[in-house]
């Protein structure tokens, strides 16, 4: 395939960067000139000064595992139950009939208000934290598998009939790859909840963590530390939902979207993507 | 032998989409099942196919009964219905899991190529025009060389170019195989084309109205005197089928239900 010209507005990532580099240059500027209260909104500098005093000691690293592994704990247990719970009401009338309004119900309420609930029966330590990260993980979870599920074109579940195949083949070849794209965004958006709640349980109180380093920065006015906890937040939000989106993409390149179709199609108007044989 | 016996098929009291259905196919031959939209014709081709169970009767392919899908019957939906997930060589061999991969590929490869589309095995279904859909979904039926192949309006979504081009293509893909081809469709010229037989169905209950011989000489000309003549028997056994039921409905009307 044929490169095109190479221009910086053809660059993804260095057109996401300007907006914010540029916005965090402007700060630091104003911020030098003293134009804004530098005490209460510290510049980019000051911020990446404390960020690295907190990587150089290590207390930064501590702070990003336990915040990872309480996310990861929660994640997997949110989205694991939240699939099996999906995919049997989202398969049986019957399992829909019974389970769903009880779900929908316990959806409408606020997930923070198992906070208390959840520290009365699993104390103030990691299993509290990761039982609310879960409930926020499941409903969307469980929300997406259950459409996609009952999305599926019966048209094509038909030909998996004629074909004769067995239900277990069905669910492999067919029923599977159909509810993959709906299932990859329910995950997606699940992990978006679970970095809301582990930042919600681990200010509710926690020793270590970012969430930690927002309130310690808040209750000792360090607004620098509050900014570069967010900081490590979006950083790792974007790579995590990048990790997952770069997960899924073998399984979904069949969807790709209709810009890249338009551009393969014109870059090499013969030339076949590429596909496992066969 | 593919043989339907009084075959009946109620949906809701009172609804009857086809009626007392009876009809022999034999090996090889091509029926056109003709009839106006409503009349049962999707829903006769999906009883033979094992996808909907008949109220009564039976159908049996060479004495077995059919009841549910077979290996030796292959059916072609009115839309391709490719997966999108998979090649267009992976849609084209779906039914061939059970074999060798190498027995796989060559089938593939060999029925690609019968109908043009060598070099597109590793294409994405939503990459190919709507007759190359088509022809890939026809190819995934008959790779598995069914005795019998089911079409239900096939063609009906594609413009009339690409509409004669795939007849030249299915009659090419029958020649080297030789199934029995019933084909539902709404188009006469269609029927006439490929068919040896038509059978022009009546809609309400969906029943046989007709049962019209097509001898004429292959390939077919559109042009012909005879193959006009066929069009126009058939057209007037189709007039005939509207005429009777609409004519019953009208009189139940006017003595049941007008006060």
């Amino acid at each position: 395939m044929k490169a095109p010209p190479r221009s910086f507005l053809n660059n993804r990532l260095a057109v996401g960067l300007i907006l914010p580099v540029g916005a965090a240059l402007l700060y630091e500027f104003a911020a030098r000139l003293g134009l804004v209260e530098a005490r209460l909104l510290p510049p980019p500098s000051r911020v990446g000064q404390t960020l690295w005093s907190l990587a150089a000691t290590g207390e930064l690293w501590t702070h990003i595992a336990a915040t990872m592994l309480r996310l990861a704990a929660g994640f997997l247990i949110g989205s694991i139950v939240g699939i099996l719970l999906g995919a049997l009401t989202g398969a049986s009338r019957t399992a829909s009939r019974l389970l769903d309004p009880t779900v929908q119900a316990l959806r409408a309420i606020p997930s923070l208000a198992w906070v208390p609930l959840f520290i009365l029966w699993l104390g103030i330590f990691v299993a509290s934290k990761v039982a609310l990260i879960a409930v926020g993980v499941f409903f969307p979870v469980y929300l997406g598998v259950m459409a996609a599920i009952t999305n599926i074109d019966r048209k094509i579940v038909e030909v998996g009939r004629a074909f004769r195949l067995p239900p277990l083949a069905l669910t492999r070849r067919v029923l599977l790859p159909a509810i993959l794209p709906d299932g990859a965004v329910a995950l997606r958006s699940g992990l978006g909840l679970g970095f809301m709640f582990v930042v919600a349980a681990e200010i509710m109180g926690a020793s270590e963590g970012l969430g930690f380093l927002l309130v310690d920065g808040q209750q000792l006015g360090k607004p620098d530390q509050i900014l570069a906890a967010i900081f490590v937040f979006a950083v790792l939000g974007k790579i995590c939902d990048g990790a997952l989106v770069a997960a899924f993409r073998p399984l979904l390149r069949w969807q790709d979207s209709f810009a890249q179709s338009v551009s393969r199609s014109a870059a090499a108007p013969i030339a076949s993507p590429p596909v496992p044989a066969h | 032998m593919l043989q339907l016996q009084a075959l009946s098929k109620i949906f809701a009291p009172d609804i009857a989409a086809i009626a007392d259905v009876s009809l022999e196919v034999g090996p090889g031959e091509i029926v056109a099942v003709v009839g106006s939209s409503g009349c049962g014709k999707t829903t006769l081709l999906r009883l033979v196919a094992g996808l909907d169970a008949p109220t009564r009767g039976a159908v049996s392919l060479d004495g077995e009964a059919i009841h549910a899908p077979h290996p030796a019957i292959g059916v072609v939906f009115q839309e391709p219905r490719l997966l999108p997930w998979l090649s267009v060589a992976q849609n084209v061999g779906f039914g061939l899991m059970d074999r060798s991969s190498a027995e796989r590929h060559d089938r593939v490869d060999a029925a690609l190529l019968r109908v043009g589309l060598a070099g597109y095995g590793q294409r994405w279904p939503r990459e190919l025009s709507g007759g190359q859909a088509q022809r890939v979904s026809i190819l995934r039926a008959l790779v598995t060389e069914p005795k019998v192949l089911l079409m239900d309006e096939p063609f009906s979504a594609l413009d009339a170019l690409t509409r004669a081009s795939l007849h030249d293509h299915l009659l090419g893909l029958w020649e080297a195989q030789r199934p029995t081809l019933v084909l539902v469709t709404h188009d006469v010229e269609e029927a006439v084309v490929l068919a040896d037989r038509a059978v022009v169905m009546q809609p309400r209950p969906g029943r046989i109205f007709a049962d019209i011989p097509l001898d004429l000489p292959r390939p077919r000309d559109r042009l012909s005197p005879a193959f006009i003549e066929a069009k126009r028997v058939i057209l007037a056994a189709l007039d005939g089928s509207l005429d009777a039921p609409i004519a019953r409905q009208s009189a139940k009307h006017a003595t049941g239900a007008w006060w």
